[in-house]
């Protein structure tokens, strides 16, 4: 058996690849929080509870509904960025004028309201959820095993935030939204609805978040704290990422969860650390992150 | 980044300075809250009103940096936090008096401040606050590691002990007077340097910071001074603290306590002199009697902040300066 | 939920209201006040339900025993500083009795504070052995379980029955690392070796995949758990999905009955832990369990912490009763006193003792969790494996670095 640095091949092998697959959660939250800076300006501190809504949905959907784990990932986005909507309408909308750090707090103010209710209901232990039937058991991959699941999320987390670039790159609303972050009046005077399609950029980033939920409900305790466990790492994801770009936070958030993988094996203790870490040496080095406009 | 919402569209009338560069409702003000915190302890409990203290002053300390540089520091729990350790560690263990101890707490808030603002300072905006966050995570890391920090359990049972060596502090209304004299000089501190030649320059950089430079100021070095005395204040609110109340735990350090701390001057109001005092005074009074109410605490605080970014935003104290159309 | 509502407002109450005017209102009224976590990760297996449990001891008893009692609430949000300003609030305006107090950081706090005040602590949530060991103190008690007990009664067992290598998952705070060194000293007693451990984050980590593959690598035959709450349900959670139930056993080192419900039995089957109280041990608990479950919020079964609640209060009050409440609200220590001198007994936790340092002492149990198969409902979810006589559950006294018992 080789080593390497002491640590036998598979195994790092082995971490590298679970590295990934946490790096593909990181790349999908980030994806909902860059897309909503990047377009609206605005910091939404609510996307862990927006993550932690969307695994929440899910549950009640199947239990109260009969919707299994296929509806969930299709129908619960959609319940959770109507919510999103919503809060734009009644109180986003009012602060693009003013500084980021009220959006932060605003956001911040709602998160602890949606996080508060929802251990009013369902206390704090959290709730079971299934891996779908059709998703379970695992590959023998010689040096670990590779539960099927998770071959599933990294597929999955590629596809949306591929697809996500696509839109805002490539088509023409994309084109549109690029142009409103820069000039609204202009794009307004063009005849579009410059804030109907704020709305719809925000609803579309809490779904983002929400469908990362559903993704991690099975895996993860669907309890009312595991976003705001997340938030912060993401938010430092999409900031070394270069605030705002898309590309950035995919890019940066599967490089960091491997980073994160092997610190895991070198010094457990600091893989949480360790993103802060590298987040100083980016800010240092580079100002605007590592794919941003300075 | 963090243009105060006290400053923008209110015509303030120009009040002269009266006595020690207040004006004279700020005067007023100021007596007022001397003769509250002289009266409070023979109706409120002390040992909730020297929380209240310990905060206000290190909301204070924030306020000077964000209020009135304009750096949204996100990472001040680092400079509390270990204040609170090292000033704990000097009392129990190398047994010094409190007030060493507590001055030994500013020192570390002024070393740890002096190392993070030198790297700090070349960023502005978002990416200055993240930076400070990096570093404030950091210092966590080394808290949750270091032996002498106890892990989460904390440091307990750090004695009060006697005050210059000879006035026991076990009673909580001899710790309350020290407390109250310690905020007090604080917060007079802080007046005093905004209103120095220094604290004109530094208000010269968070209106413009360019023409600042232009005019031969080296803001850089203006900017990491500021940085400085925030943290070294903060180092002795967290000294402070943890002999009021003899532990200094983790929360102290965790990135959950810098974000309360920006709460407070917000709810209170941003760059006025007396908001980070009431904001303090709000968010410690909302902890401690919504405790009662169990899992509300979290929903009613939730829909504070709401509130306060929506309808209030310049917060407290700046909403009635600005009705009243004076700077408080 | 009207005695809840009634305890809320009698907590708002008791903070609001002038010192002078409380203390000559109620003059010989017992008052209790449950200090919990209703807000954070542990509020299900502590919280509100430890607030009724004591609120069922006060029914149950006060009257039959001729005292006046009443139990006011509040949460300490995980915060030293919160709690420790709570109780000394509470202490000053007439609170005789603090009771439960999760987190260990807050409960050795609140102990010094106890003791500072001459008032009773009633512990039944934390975990840290330091309460009846080198922080020990004459006015503290310290009910249901500690991390000695936990780290005994599933190490010591389990390698007995064949578990003799172990890797450990361990949370990086002060609570982990005492389990994690408790175990593996019974591992290693038993003539098991650990074979490895990985320290993470705490309280930053969800995903815990990386550390399981380093077990399954390590090829010991028991994983063992050092963490609470929902770090456990997610370790468990992930173990089962990378197929580490095939070839080890996994021992969750402190979890409660709560922490099972929320993962179902699928995901939880077969699973170990070690309590000191089930609803279903026997008649007297079942007896006890139905009379508080149409109080619990989600009509939960009481867990073993919100059990402890009631036997702590129910203690207290005989103990009260006895000396008479003037004189028990004069003098905690002499409360303490009494109560360690009285034999315990209770529907909850039957019949014990209370040791001079401080350690309530009961038998302690090996559960393992059922099979959807073998459950034959909701809450059905133990079968004893292994059970500790009370003697043997706890660390002697001796090694215990106490300073009451010391000499």
């Amino acid at each position: 058996m080789d080593e390497i640095f002491g640590i036998p091949a598979p195994l790092l092998f082995g971490q590298l690849l679970l590295g990934l697959i946490n790096g593909a959660f990181y790349a999908l939250l980030s994806l909902g929080l860059a897309v909503i800076f990047g377009m609206l300006n605005v910091i939404n501190f609510t996307h862990g509870a927006q993550f932690m809504l969307g695994a929440f949905v899910a549950w009640a959907m199947l239990n109260f509904l009969g919707l299994g784990y296929w509806w969930a990932l299709l129908l619960a986005p959609i319940v959770v960025g109507l919510f999103g909507v919503l809060l734009e309408r009644t109180m986003i909308s009012q602060l693009y004028k003013l500084d980021h750090l009220y959006g932060l707090l605003l956001t911040f103010g709602v998160g602890l309201i949606v996080e508060g209710l929802v251990r009013n209901e369902f206390g704090s232990s959290g709730l079971p959820y299934r891996i779908p039937t059709e998703l379970t058991g695992a590959w023998d991959l010689g040096f670990m095993f590779m539960p099927v699941y998770r071959g599933w999320v990294v597929i999955v987390a590629l596809v949306a935030c591929i697809a996500t670039w696509l839109v805002i790159e490539k088509t023409k609303i994309g084109s549109y939204l690029r142009a409103a972050t820069e000039n609204p009046a202009l794009v307004q005077a063009f005849g579009i609805n410059v804030p109907r399609m704020m709305t719809l950029t925000y609803g579309a980033g809490v779904a983002l978040a929400a469908f990362a939920g559903v993704l991690a409900a099975p895996i993860y305790s669907v309890n009312p704290q595991m976003g705001s466990n997340l938030i912060i790492i993401v938010f430092a994801v999409v900031v070394i990422g270069g605030m705002g770009s898309i590309l950035g936070s995919v890019v940066t958030g599967f490089g960091l969860g491997i980073i994160e993988g092997l610190t895991k094996v070198f010094y457990p203790e600091a893989s949480a650390t360790v993103i802060f870490v590298v987040m100083a040496i980016v800010l240092l080095l580079r100002p605007a992150g590592l794919f941003g406009r300075a | 980044m963090a243009a105060p919402g006290g400053f923008s569209g209110t015509d303030f009338k120009t009040e002269e300075t009266v006595f020690l560069g207040f004006t004279r409702t700020q005067l007023v003000a100021f007596l007022v809250m001397v003769a509250f915190i002289v009266v409070s302890p023979f109706f409120l409990y002390p040992v909730f009103l020297m929380k209240v203290l310990c905060f206000a002053l290190f909301a204070c300390a924030f306020n000077l940096l964000i209020g009135y540089v304009g750096l949204l520091s996100f990472g001040h729990a680092a400079y509390f936090g270990m204040g609170g350790y090292l000033a704990g560690h000097a009392a129990k263990v190398w047994g010094f008096t409190p007030e060493i101890a507590v001055l030994i707490g500013g020192a570390v808030g002024a070393l740890l401040g002096l190392l993070i603002g030198w790297l700090a300072i070349r960023r502005q905006g978002i990416y200055f606050a993240m930076i400070t966050l990096a570093f404030a995570q950091m210092v966590y890391f080394f808290c949750v590691q270091a032996p002498f920090t106890g892990g989460e359990d904390g440091i307990q049972s750090i004695p009060r002990g006697n005050l210059f060596g000879m006035i026991p502090l076990s009673a909580d209304i001899t710790m309350y007077w020290l407390t109250a004299a310690v905020f007090l000089i604080g917060f007079l501190f802080i007046h005093r340097v905004i209103h120095s030649p220094f604290g004109m320059v530094m208000k010269s950089i968070r209106e413009n910071e360019p023409r600042a430079t232009s005019l031969g100021y080296r803001t850089d070095d203006y900017k990491l001074m500021a940085f400085v005395l925030s943290a070294a204040l903060s180092g002795v609110a967290g000294g402070l603290k943890s002999i009021v109340f003899g532990i200094a735990t983790l929360t102290d350090v965790f990135w959950t306590m810098s974000g309360e701390v920006v709460l407070m001057s917000l709810v209170g109001g941003l760059g006025t002199i007396f908001g980070p005092v009431v904001g303090a005074a709000v968010i410690i009074t909302m902890q401690n009697y919504l405790a009662e109410f169990g899992a509300w605490v979290t929903v009613i605080q939730g829909i504070i902040f709401v509130l306060c970014v929506l309808a209030f935003r310049r917060g407290i104290v700046g909403e009635i300066g600005n009705w009243l159309r004076v700077r408080l | 939920m009207t005695i809840h509502r009634r305890g809320l407002l009698a907590g708002a109450a008791a903070t609001t209201l002038p010192f002078a005017s409380l203390r000559a209102q109620q003059a010989n009224t017992l008052r209790l006040g449950v200090l919990t976590d209703m807000s954070g990760p542990y509020r299900d297996p502590t919280g509100p339900g430890s607030a009724i449990c004591t609120q069922q001891a006060v029914m149950e008893f006060a009257s039959r025993l001729g005292v006046q009692a009443e139990v006011i609430q509040a949460d300490h949000q995980n915060r030293p500083d919160v709690g420790s300003n709570i109780a000394r609030q509470w202490y000053d305006q007439g609170v005789d009795v603090i009771v439960d107090v999760p987190t260990s950081s807050v409960a050795l706090a609140i102990s010094q504070i106890a003791r500072e005040k001459n008032k009773l602590f009633l512990n039944s949530g934390a975990a840290t052995s330091d309460l009846t060991g080198s922080a020990c103190s004459p006015n503290t008690v310290h009910w249901t379980y500690d991390t000695y007990m936990l780290a005994k009664g599933t190490g010591a067992a389990l390698t007995r029955a064949g578990g003799d290598t172990w890797f450990f998952i361990t949370a990086d705070y002060a609570f982990g690392h005492a389990l994690q060194r408790d175990t593996s000293s019974f591992v290693e007693q038993g003539g098991g070796r650990v074979l490895g451990s990985a320290r993470y984050p705490f309280p930053q980590t969800t995903d815990f995949s990386s550390y399981l593959v380093q077990a399954q690598a390590s090829r010991a035959k028991v994983l063992g758990l050092a963490n609470a709450g929902t770090d456990t349900a997610n370790c468990i959670k992930q173990a089962r999905e990378f197929g580490l139930t095939r070839n080890m056993r996994i021992a969750g080192l402190l979890m409660s009955f709560m922490e099972v419900h929320s993962l179902s039995l699928d995901t939880a089957q077969g699973l170990l832990l070690t309590e000191s109280f089930y609803w279903d041990l026997n008649d007297r608990t079942r007896a006890f369990s139905q009379r508080v479950q149409p109080r619990m919020p989600n009509r939960a079964m009481p867990a073993q912490v919100q059990a402890g609640c009631y036997s702590a209060t129910v203690h207290y009050l005989k103990a009260a009763g006895a000396l008479g409440a003037a004189a028990a609200k004069a003098d905690a220590r002499a409360v303490a006193e009494r109560m360690k001198s009285m034999e315990t007994d209770d529907d909850a936790f039957g019949t014990g003792r209370i040791r001079p340092d401080g350690r309530k002492i009961h038998p302690t149990y090996l559960f393992q969790v059922k099979t959807p198969r073998e459950s034959r409902g909701t809450w059905d979810y133990y079968n004893i494996a292994a059970t500790n006589p009370a003697e043997e559950a706890f660390r002697p006294m001796a090694e215990g670095n106490c300073p009451l018992v010391r000499g």
